[in-house]
Formats: C-alpha cells, structure tokens, sequence
C-alpha cells in the first residue's frame, strides 16, 4: 500500500489567480459604475442599481445549476465515473445556492422599493425559490456521509431528478397563476430603457460574477479533491505511523 | 433462476399490505394522524366559508403530511435486519422493488385520501356531483400514482442513507409542489368552490398524469443506482 501522502501546496494556479484578478477588477467596476458612475433610472430612481448584482447573481445562479445537471449527467454516462465531475457538480451547487441566497435577497429588497412589497407569486419568483430549495436539498444529500463514489452516485440522481423537477414546477406555478389570477406586475425587467453606462456596467457585472463564479467553483473544487484524498489517505498515515511506533 | 419483474413487483406489494394488514399502522396511526390534521385545520381557519372554499387544498395537504410518514414507514421495514441490502445481495431486479412498493405505497395511499375526502364532506361541507365525482375519482388515481412514486424514490434514498429521516421532507416538499397545486385546482373544480366550474379541472388532471408518468419512468432508471451502496 502506498504510504506517500499527496501533497498539495494551495489550491491556487497561475490560471486562477490571473482569474481572480480579472474577478476583482470587473466587481471593482461595478462598484463604482454602479454605485457612482450611472445615472438614477427615471422611474425607478436609485433602486436600479440593484439590478447590476441582481441581473448577474440570477444568471450565474441557473448557469451553476446548469453546470451541475451537466456534470452529474457526465459522471452517470461516463464509463471511468470520474470523480472530478462529481467534484464540480458539487461545488458548482454550491456557489449556486449562495449566488440565488443573493438574488433573492437583492430582489426581494428590490421588490419593496419598486412594487411596496417583499415577494410577489409570481411563476419566475417562485419557481426560484423552489430551485434554492431544491439543490438546498441537492447540498444535503451531499452531506450523507459514506465513500466519495456513494456520495457521487446519489447526488447525480438528486441533480437529474432536479432537472425533471423543476421544469414541472415552473410549468404548473405559471398554470396555478395564469388560471387563477393574472400576475399583475410589471416583468422585473422588461421596459427598463438603459443607458449606454448602464448596460455596459450591467454586462460587465454578468461577465465579472461570472468570472468569480469560475474562480469559486475551481478552487472549492480542488478543497473537496483534497477533503477526498485525506479521508483516502488518512487511515493508510495511521497504519504507517502505528507501524513505525510498533518498529521503534 | 431468475424472476421476471412484474413477478417481483406483486411480490413486494403483496409483502407490503401484508404487513400492513398484520402491523396496522397506517389503520391505527396515520390514519388518526391525517384526520387530526383536517380537525387543527378547522381550529386554525375557524370559519365555515373558508373551509368549504379551501376543503380540496386542505385534504391534499393533509395526504402529503400523512406521504411522508408513509413513505417512512414503507422503508422502514426495508431497513430493518437489512432487508433491502439482502434483497440486493439476492440479485432482485430493482425496477420490481421500485413497482412493488410504488404499488403498496398507492394502495395505503388510496385508502388514506378515501377517508380524508369523506372527512372533507362530512367536516368541510363539501359537495360533489356526478360529473365532479368523475372529476375527483381521475384526480385521486394520478396524483397518487404520482406521489406514490416520487415517495418510493426518494425514500429509497434517505434509506440507503440511514438514520436521516428529517432529510426526506426536505427533498420531497419542492418536488410534491407541482401535485399539491395541480390536485388543488382539480380537487376545487370538483368541489365547484368559489365558482369554477367541473370542466376547468381537466387540464390540471393532464398535468397530475404528466408528473406521474416521468417520475414513473425516472424511478425505474435511477432506483436501481439509489438503493445501491
């Protein structure tokens, strides 16, 4: 039996570091493009400037939940079951959990400002909140315990179920709504006429989220490598320092 | 020599209402359970128009309350003395296991709404026409299909995963929701509260059978790898 532990130094790479900085700088441009730089919307005043973390965390938010779908789908079909797929539907499930905690949290601080009220019934609001649940649900079943491959094999069956779930979810709330009463909002999003600034500071938000979501997802995925090579690891070290006692 | 799956589902089914009907804890606990609830619902709304307008989303609630205990239960007499591992160690096809108790489960939970639905008229004033009846009865048989499934999904799950009974909610609650909405409205054209009509249930009936179908479907490929250590 190999008695070496793998070392890991970091979880860092030039490429995640370049990243990284790449992260820093657009977030850093959104702070102040949209804190100072953008004009107040004419009907909405200062609260559009929480589209530009709102618009960004939804996106990155359902691209996580995608990227989970698609790695568990990747680990099912893939001959080798290769843990690294498994590895980056987890963390990718997680940022996406904090990135929907944010945008629910921003619209619904948006909601009050604009529409006098925290939350509305409406079928994209809540289908959301089913998602949040739902891969809250996805994180715990992660948590379960056992070897790396039971953990992989039950959490890419939670993912895919989720990805038939959640379509049926959506179709029946916007069914609940549309028959029952009409959602008498205005679309969150849909006639904010935008200023040159503010849509370059919003794509710039998507493409800045978007790059710190990368930056997340690696490096939390290289924790949980490691997290899975100690567990590996740890009772091949006890065996070999009890041996070492026993020859010394 | 190997048995054929249909042979394996009626096996665990029949294994199933068997214990039941020896054990009667669905009879005796979970069914005094699901009509306590629809009492504490009356306590909680405290008024006669209320209830007669919500009676069909409060017997659905009800039954998805009593689903979970339910499924609970149908997987702990799997759990106990290793029953389902010796049952993988058997070589049992697990598409059959996962018919067999869908089936068991669907059963108990028929019986179940039955109940809860003569509670409804008898506690909630309700009342059902003929075409309605027709209505709730197509309702009643696919929305348990559908609960019945997802139930022995991810009760398999949380049984391969010993000990986290508190996780099955969590899980189930997201995935039950499209039932509980669409056996609502169904549940509520039948009963023609607030004035929709019989005829408007249809669609949500459609949706109930959509659901049941692809969870059906999406059981007997996963259940195998869920119940799998």
């Amino acid at each position: 039996m190999n008695t070496e532990t793998q070392t890991f130094k970091g979880v860092g790479t030039p490429a995640t570091r370049l990243y990284g900085l790449m992260a820093i700088v657009a977030l850093g441009w959104v702070f102040l493009g949209g804190l100072f730089f953008t004009p107040e919307d004419a009907v909405q005043g200062d609260a559009v400037r929480i589209m530009y973390v709102h618009v960004p965390t939804a996106w990155i938010a359902y691209l996580a939940f995608i990227v989970t779908g698609v790695a568990s789908a990747c680990w099912m079909i893939g001959k080798k079951h290769s843990m690294g797929f498994d590895r980056v539907a987890g963390a990718s499930a997680e940022v996406g959990v904090l990135f929907m905690a944010m945008t629910l949290l921003s619209g619904s601080l948006w909601g009050r400002i604009t529409w006098g009220t925290y939350w509305v019934w409406d079928p994209r609001l809540t289908t959301t909140a089913f998602l949040f649940v739902t891969y809250i649900g996805y994180l715990a079943v992660r948590g379960l315990g056992g070897t790396a491959q039971q953990r992989a094999r039950r959490s890419s069956v939670i993912a895919l179920l989720a990805v038939l779930e959640i379509p049926l979810v959506h179709f029946s709330v916007v069914l609940w709504r549309s028959l029952h009463q009409r959602a008498t909002v205005l679309s969150p999003d849909g006639d904010i006429k935008m200023d040159g600034i503010m849509l370059f500071t919003l794509l710039f938000g998507v493409f800045g989220f978007s790059v710190l979501f990368a930056w997340l997802v690696s490096h939390r995925q290289r924790i949980m490598a490691m997290q899975d090579a100690q567990q590996t690891t740890a009772i091949d070290v006890a065996v070999a320092e009890r041996l070492k006692e026993a020859q010394a | 020599m190997s048995m054929s799956t249909s042979r394996i589902a009626r096996a665990v089914a029949a294994k199933d209402l068997r214990i039941e009907l020896r054990s009667r804890v669905v009879t005796n606990q979970v069914l005094p359970f699901s009509g306590l609830v629809m009492v504490m619902f009356a306590f909680a709304l405290d008024n006669d128009d209320v209830l007669q307008r919500t009676a069909g989303g409060l017997v659905w609630l009800a039954t998805l309350f009593s689903l979970f205990i339910l499924v609970q239960r149908t997987f702990a007499v799997e759990t106990y003395d290793g029953a389902l591992d010796s049952l993988r160690v058997a070589g049992v096809n697990p598409q059959g296991i996962f018919i067999g108790k869908s089936a068991a489960l669907f059963v108990q939970l028929l019986m179940l709404e039955s109940v809860l639905f003569i509670a409804a008229v008898v506690l909630y004033r309700v009342n059902v026409n003929g075409s309605g009846a027709v209505l709730l009865v197509t309702c009643i048989l696919c929305a348990t299909a559908g609960l019945a499934f997802v139930g022995t999904l991810y009760g398999g799950l949380t049984a391969g995963a010993r000990g986290r009974e508190t996780l099955l909610p969590l899980l189930l609650l997201p995935v039950v929701a499209p039932v509980l909405i669409c056996a609502t409205r169904a549940t509520e054209s039948a009963f023609r509260s607030g004035g929709v009509t019989v005829g408007e249930g249809w669609p949500w009936v459609a949706v109930l059978a959509v659901f049941a179908a692809v969870f059906g479907l999406g059981g007997l490929l996963s259940f195998g790898s869920l119940i799998e250590e």
